[in-house]
């Protein structure tokens, strides 16, 4: 009865912050509702019986990436939204974004009836518990090894263009 | 009942540890510190939070009002919170006081060390927010300054954290002080430390400067930023934040032993007594802390970001690969 009750509380955590998070005008918000959602994600992963995922989500969304997202929201300091829309017009009710989303929600609803009509996938961990770190360890590094690869090559690819795209032309040499 | 005893414990602790920081820095500057509350001074911690309750509350006109309540709250939670999964100690039954014997832990997780880890990463978010939202150029300054200063010196924690894990071949803190069980040819105990010790002065410098502690205290350095990101905070929200420096401290001491100094494993106590051990590593550790403060100037803003990505990075990098080397080819 308790993990049920949790579930609940978590999930509709993660829904509320979630449509907040696109409903809200101030950017700093915004983030601190994601962090939140997050948060409750990880929740979800505990009750689902798979710490390691869980403590990951929190070390690499809601740690590390998030605190640069929030570094570069306060460097813009952009307190409200600049937009060329009717200020009074709340931001989801606009013509171009409602459209937009509908399209997405239709989108998510089809892939959702997919997934749930599908029926149980069985792999690796199909009715096992996650919580073995050297089991996703191995199926990572021997199973998905190219896949992981890939994934490696295209953040390499990220931090290069980062990197090109912050550097400065180097007009005299000195500290930063 | 354990978690409230650690909650209390850890709010005495912070206490204590305001008592011997004011009494070394006086030490060693030759001069007598707090004398006057109390036998030696030792009441002045409490005279301290009283003077803090009864101060007046300020908040700045410009200031986000929510987040800026919020800030402190989040930096306190995360203190406290990350002990929970620390072990201090064996099962013990308290000379007999207790029936069935009681484990020294809040909560036994089996990936323990990175939820500790995990928490660390968030207590940043308390104090960005503390600085942005004061809306004033000192606190945002200090606030960027550690949200810069955590991110970097993170990965270097993680890697040292890393090359410990790889050695005990677990995730949960009691199997890694387990395994530090025993001594090597009869008198050197088997501590980590002792195989480890690159990944030990990793851990503790990435350690100090993820407390914001001197030299590392960007964050808040008076001569430049007048308080840093707490410049706008008075009375109880002050307070936290103070409280959740202190705490920061105990943790990452008793992180520290349990990972690199044995926990409570040591010689001539039988191992129902090891928290006596643990308190002693911990109480080591953080004199050490507070040693540094008053010894070590503060470096120069980016002599600590070229320190950290350049030197410390690397040698935690290094120092994880060697390790897993030898695990895997010499069984260490």
């Amino acid at each position: 009865m308790g993990s049920d009750l949790l579930f609940y509380i978590f999930g509709a955590v993660a829904v509320g912050a979630s449509l907040a998070v696109i409903g809200q005008r101030n950017p700093i918000y915004s983030v601190l509702l994601l962090i939140l959602s997050f948060g409750a994600l990880s929740g979800l992963y505990i009750l689902l019986d798979a710490p390691f995922v869980a403590v990951i989500q929190i070390i690499v969304y809601a740690g590390a990436i998030m605190v640069l997202f929030l570094f570069v929201v306060m460097l813009l300091n952009a307190p409200h939204e600049e937009t060329d829309y009717d200020e009074r017009v709340h931001p989801l009710l606009r013509a171009g974004p409602t459209r937009f989303g509908v399209v997405l929600a239709i989108g998510l609803i089809a892939e959702l009836w997919w997934a749930l009509t599908k029926g149980r996938e069985t792999g690796p961990f199909g009715d096992g518990s996650v919580s073995s770190v050297a089991a996703i360890g191995r199926s990572l590094f021997t199973e998905y090894s190219f896949q992981f690869e890939v994934t490696s090559v295209l953040i390499l690819v990220a931090m290069v263009g980062a990197v090109v795209l912050a550097r400065r032309e180097p007009k005299s040499e000195g500290r930063p | 009942m354990l978690t409230l005893v650690v909650f209390v414990m850890l709010l005495s602790s912070a206490a204590v540890m305001v008592y011997v920081e004011r009494k070394v820095a006086a030490m060693l500057q030759q001069r007598v510190g707090p004398y006057l509350v109390g036998p030696r001074g030792l009441l002045q911690p409490l005279a301290d939070v009283i003077k803090l309750m009864f101060k007046e509350e300020l908040r700045p006109l410009a200031a986000d009002r929510f987040l800026f309540a919020l800030a402190p709250i989040i930096s306190a939670t995360a203190a406290f919170s990350a002990f929970a999964v620390v072990p201090f100690g064996a099962e013990t039954t308290f000379f007999g006081l207790l029936d069935t014997p009681m484990r020294l832990q809040v909560s036994d997780v089996n990936v323990a060390i990175l939820v500790v880890f995990a928490i660390a990463s968030m207590s940043v978010y308390g104090v960005v927010l503390a600085g942005w939202s004061s809306n004033s150029k000192y606190s945002l300054l200090g606030g960027l300054r550690a949200s810069a200063q955590m991110i970097s010196y993170e990965l270097s924690y993680g890697l040292a954290l890393a090359s410990v894990l790889v050695m005990a071949n677990s995730l949960s803190l009691t199997g890694i002080v387990n395994h530090q069980a025993g001594t090597w040819l009869g008198f050197i105990p088997r501590w980590f430390v002792f195989i480890q010790p690159v990944g030990f002065l990793v851990y503790m410098t990435a350690g100090i400067a993820e407390t914001n502690r001197a030299p590392f205290d960007f964050p808040e350095a008076e001569q430049e930023l007048v308080a840093g990101y707490h410049t706008e905070y008075s009375s109880m929200s002050f307070a936290m934040f103070f409280l959740a420096e202190y705490i920061n401290m105990v943790t990452v001491s008793a992180v520290a032993t349990d990972l690199f100094l044995g926990g409570w494993h040591g010689p001539f106590l039988p191992e129902s007594l090891g928290w006596i051990w643990f308190l002693a590593k911990v109480s080591a550790i953080l004199f050490f802390y507070v040693w540094m403060r008053w010894t070590l100037p503060r470096y120069r803003y980016d002599q600590l970001m070229a320190f950290g990505w350049k030197v410390l990075l690397p040698i935690a990098a290094v120092n994880l690969l060697a390790t897993a080397a030898g695990v895997l080819y010499f069984g260490l």
